[in-house]
């Protein structure tokens, strides 16, 4: 598929009925009156630190006296001026670490605003209301730009791009846009069909959208030949293999190819035993999926203990909650099963003094179940950066596959590749990824600006201050 | 034990909350229900010639999601014949005797007319009449209300007037609407009126309809001014109250109204000289149930503050009110951060900068102070500082330098004390309770007043009337 001439992506949200009925929002919307309510609240803090805590720095106050003053519209164009995935982030970002976090009620009255929520209300009442995004492509500087993978990092600097007259075109290698915003983050908080209808608007930008596209280093090699810079928001590739025997029986998944197989509508149930290996936010988020896809029992399996955990708090509670089990200090060590998985093989789990884990002799166990989910982390997936040219002495530079930029403009060791997201950062927050994107976007514009003054300083007689 | 029982221009009150004449004393069978809510006395509304009124008559304004913090009317005066209130009266004081009804009146400015209603709500049983000088929307355009409030030789007149026949007190009310309520007072002072109430309603127009741009109330797509009252209006009252009862020839018996609702606005109104105070808008929003905290309120805090009867304290900030000129301008206090109470919303702070006189800085984390630092570059620094999700658990404090208090240091601001000029504009919107306080500075100066200061370059006496008590 070439040029995006649908810019209706919202519509081919193919959600199921009944997992839509499984998946009911874990944060509802605030109701009109609810929201002015709590809007109220805010003190209207000066250099607020919920806008510092947000990685896009969304004037918080700002759009929340806006609620507060009936100025929705306003309200939405403050967050998507900071943050063009503002509706998106309002339900999936992990505000209790983040801006609700930083509020400071919590030294107050303890309760925080519930920024999230007021966050969502204002950007609802734009997509309510039909309206496009507030804001106009700059005039055209006939510059392009192309962006490698689909995902919240490439959005977000392809506004910016878009904002300063640059044509932006994305590259991804799944049918619908979006990345884990669309396909891996839990249905109950950012639903797909939201995903989508979040960039629908962008694609009113004039963001072109190139799908089923697989980016490689023949693919990057003619981008590379025919566009003015090249933004790397590919984000990370597959999960960990376990390593064990067993491992390639039917039954055995991962967490993410788990997420987007019931939020696209080919997954409607799970199994009654489930196993989920690994304890971060995306081994929570399979967990909780399989529970609400009619799994009875849900066991996750770590190698340490609850305080070792990556995953959030307030996503163990979350998990805790709905009735999930764990088993902690232990470790696969092989898949149990003829054709299909019929147990996971576990060794109990000890530390040394030196803090390394030893198995303990002679006690494994099976853990009988029918599905496993694995969610022992993602690959790196930048493999085929290793041929991208080499300019002003300088390719790619990659640190333990992650790639090396420059915080503030996101410009990578070669100076037409910016990058961001999670290809940069190893694996955060969409937040965190939009972040990147906006910071690379307003780099890229600026740097192609800076080229083209260059350029023609060079051709003579064009007088930059003019 | 203390009591909340008192005496009124000779009338007898079990309490000194009053429902003012409006709305929630519309019939008796209103004022018998408030009376068994607790309430010790009721101004009728107001008799005269029956009227027509308009629908709709209120309107209001709410802030930040408080409702009616002021209420606006264009009601007239009872719109019921006089007859049935005065019926209504005479069984409501037969089964309520030891409550005070009080007969608000407001006739044409003819002497008979004053005489006969006069007459009339004392037959009635009325155990005191309030003349309305006051009522600035419609009435005033026939000649009545504060047409007749505004004019002190008008006040005075029909007050000569009521006086000729009058066996009850007569309260007169005030009027707000004018330059100096010090004159009308004195005027009915003048005729032989046994009290005063204040404030009326002032003229006001609450609001626009954005939508349609009709002002409101909205009566067939008009509005017409109308009489503004609530929480809004309490400070102005208290300032009218305070200048009548400061006044040798205005000082009179004072039934204090204007936007009381609980005890301490009833104990406010008391220590400024008020006798009774006067309720309508906080019962019109809340009903007469507001009574019963008035009452034990106000009798817990008299209890704490080892008052038997309001007599003991009545009047008593009147004594700490005096002109600006007598004012100590060698007093200095200078706000104070508890930093273990800070929460770092630095509304302080910008308060300061762009409200006040820039003497509170966000440099507690810099090497060295930092006074030219202003609230744009503050803002400018926090823009480009980049952030992300942090991995760890929960961190509630919003990171930056930490002090030893919970706030990051960075967030605390620093008040510049050489240079505070002790506003205390900090204090008042810090939203933590006793968090910045204002502490007394010694000068090693002698107080000195304006008046002590520009008479002393006269060389001629200061004039100590009116000069602060207690200082």
């Amino acid at each position: 598929m070439s040029m995006s001439e649908s810019t209706n992506f919202f519509s081919r949200a193919q959600g199921s009925v009944e997992v839509a009925a499984r998946f009911a929002e874990l944060h509802p919307p605030l109701e009109k009156t609810a929201a002015v309510i709590e809007a109220l609240r805010c003190l209207y803090c000066f250099d607020a630190p919920c806008a510092a805590a947000c990685p896009t720095h969304i004037d918080v106050p700002k759009f929340i006296k806006k609620i507060a003053s009936g100025n929705l519209e306003g309200s939405a164009r403050t967050i998507l001026d900071a943050n063009i995935l503002g509706a998106s982030c309002a339900r999936a970002c992990p505000v209790q670490v983040l801006c609700e976090g930083a509020c400071v009620m919590h030294r107050y009255n303890k309760q925080p605003i519930e920024i999230g929520r007021l966050q969502r209300f204002a950007t609802d009442a734009l997509h309510a209301s039909g309206a496009p995004l507030p804001f106009s492509p700059g005039a055209d500087t006939g510059r392009r730009v192309a962006l490698i993978g689909g995902g919240p990092a490439s959005l977000a600097c392809a506004a910016e791009l878009r904002r300063r007259g640059v044509r932006a075109a994305i590259f991804d290698a799944r049918p619908l846009p979006g990345g884990l915003n669309t396909y891996g983050i839990a249905e109950y908080k950012l639903p797909l069909a939201e995903s989508l209808r979040e960039i629908d608007l962008l694609a009113q930008l004039g963001v072109e959208f190139h799908f089923e596209t697989v980016v490689d280093a023949a693919k990057l090699a003619e981008l590379d030949a025919s566009y003015d810079a090249v933004f790397l928001g590919m984000g990370l590739g597959g999960i960990h293999k376990l390593g064990v025997v067993g491992e390639e029986l039917e039954g055995v998944t991962n967490a993410l190819e788990f997420i987007a197989g019931y939020k696209s509508g080919t997954i409607h149930r799970a199994p009654a035993r489930v196993a989920v290996i690994g304890a971060g936010n995306t081994a929570i988020d399979a967990a909780n999926a399989a529970v609400r896809l009619g799994a009875n029992e849900v066991h996750m399996v770590y190698r340490r203990g609850s305080e070792q955990m990556s995953a959030f708090a307030f996503e163990y509670e979350h998990a805790r909650e709905v009735g999930v089990k764990f088993l902690w200090h232990v470790m696969p060590v092989g898949v149990v099963g003829t054709k299909q998985v019929q147990g996971l093989e576990l060794a109990h789990l000890e530390t040394t003094d030196d803090g390394s884990l030893v198995t303990r002799p002679g006690e494994n166990f099976v853990l009988a179940t029918d599905l496993i989910v694995l969610a022992i982390g993602q690959a790196t997936h930048t493999e085929f950066l290793d041929r991208t040219p080499v300019r002003d002495g300088a390719k790619v530079r990659l640190e333990r596959g992650r790639i090396v930029i420059d915080r503030d403009t996101g410009q990578t060791s070669n100076p037409k590749y910016f990058a961001g997201g999670d290809c940069v950062n190893g694996g955060r927050e969409v937040v965190d990824a939009v972040a990147d994107g906006k910071r690379a976007g307003i780099g890229i514009a600026a740097w192609l600006a800076g080229q083209r003054a260059n350029s023609l300083e060079i051709a003579g007689g064009y007088d930059v201050n003019a | 034990m203390s009591t909340l029982e008192t005496r009124f221009a000779g009338i007898k009150c079990l309490n000194p909350f009053w429902l003012a004449s409006g709305p929630p004393t519309n019939c008796g069978e209103q004022i018998m229900r408030a009376f068994d809510a607790g309430w010790g006395g009721a101004v009728w509304k107001t008799i005269g010639t029956q009227v027509t009124n308009v629908s709709s008559r209120y309107s209001s304004i709410d802030w930040n999601g408080q409702k009616m913090m002021g209420l606006n009317n264009i009601e007239l005066i009872s719109d019921r014949p006089s007859e049935v209130n005065l019926r209504e009266m005479t069984e409501v004081k037969r089964r309520y005797p030891k409550h005070v009804v009080i007969a608000s009146l407001m006739v044409e400015s003819k002497r008979e007319a004053w005489h006969e209603m006069v007459q009339r709500a004392e037959g009635a049983g009325a155990d005191g009449l309030e003349l309305n000088f006051g009522c600035p929307h419609g009435m005033s355009e026939r000649g009545m209300g504060s047409a007749v409030g505004q004019v002190p030789e008008y006040c005075e007149q029909i007050v000569g007037w009521v006086k000729e026949t009058a066996r009850t007190p007569v309260i007169v009310k005030l009027t707000p609407n004018i330059s100096d309520i010090r004159l009308p007072a004195r005027a009915a002072k003048h005729a032989g009126a046994d009290a005063l109430s204040a404030i009326n309603t002032i003229n006001s127009i609450t609001g626009i309809d954005l939508d349609t741009l009709e002002p409101r109330p909205n009566v067939d797509g008009k509005s017409s001014h109308g009489g503004y009252c609530g929480p809004a209006v309490k400070p102005i009252a208290l300032n009218m109250v305070q200048q009548v009862m400061s006044d040798p020839q205005a000082v009179l018996p004072m039934s204090g109204i204007g936007g009381i609702g609980s005890w301490q606005d009833a104990a406010e109104y008391i220590l400024l000289g008020a006798g009774t105070v006067q309720v309508c808008t906080a019962v019109m929003h809340y009903g007469y149930r507001i009574v019963e905290d008035m009452g034990d309120g106000l009798l817990a805090w008299m209890r704490r503050k080892g008052y038997e009867s309001l007599s003991d304290f009545r009047g008593l900030s009147l004594l700490r009110m005096c002109d600006w000129k007598h004012l100590n301008l060698n007093f200095k206090v200078v706000a104070h951060i508890d930093e273990s109470k800070c929460i770092g919303c630095e509304l302080c702070y910008t308060a300061c900068w762009d409200g006040a006189h820039q003497c509170i800085h966000l440099d507690r984390a810099l090497a060295a102070p930092d006074t030219m630092r202003t609230p744009a570059m503050v803002a400018e620094e926090s823009s480009r500082r980049i952030s992300t999700t942090p991995i760890a658990k929960l961190d509630l404090n919003g990171g930056g330098v930490q002090g030893p208090y919970v706030t990051p240091l960075e967030r605390i601001p620093r008040v510049d004390e050489e240079h505070c000029v002790g506003c205390n504009l900090c204090s008042l919107v810090c939203p933590v309770p006793e968090c910045i306080t204002m502490q007394r500075v010694d000068t090693g100066l002698v107080p000195e007043t304006w008046a002590e200061r520009v008479a002393a370059n006269d060389g001629t006496e200061v004039d100590s009337a009116g000069k602060c008590a207690g200082r």
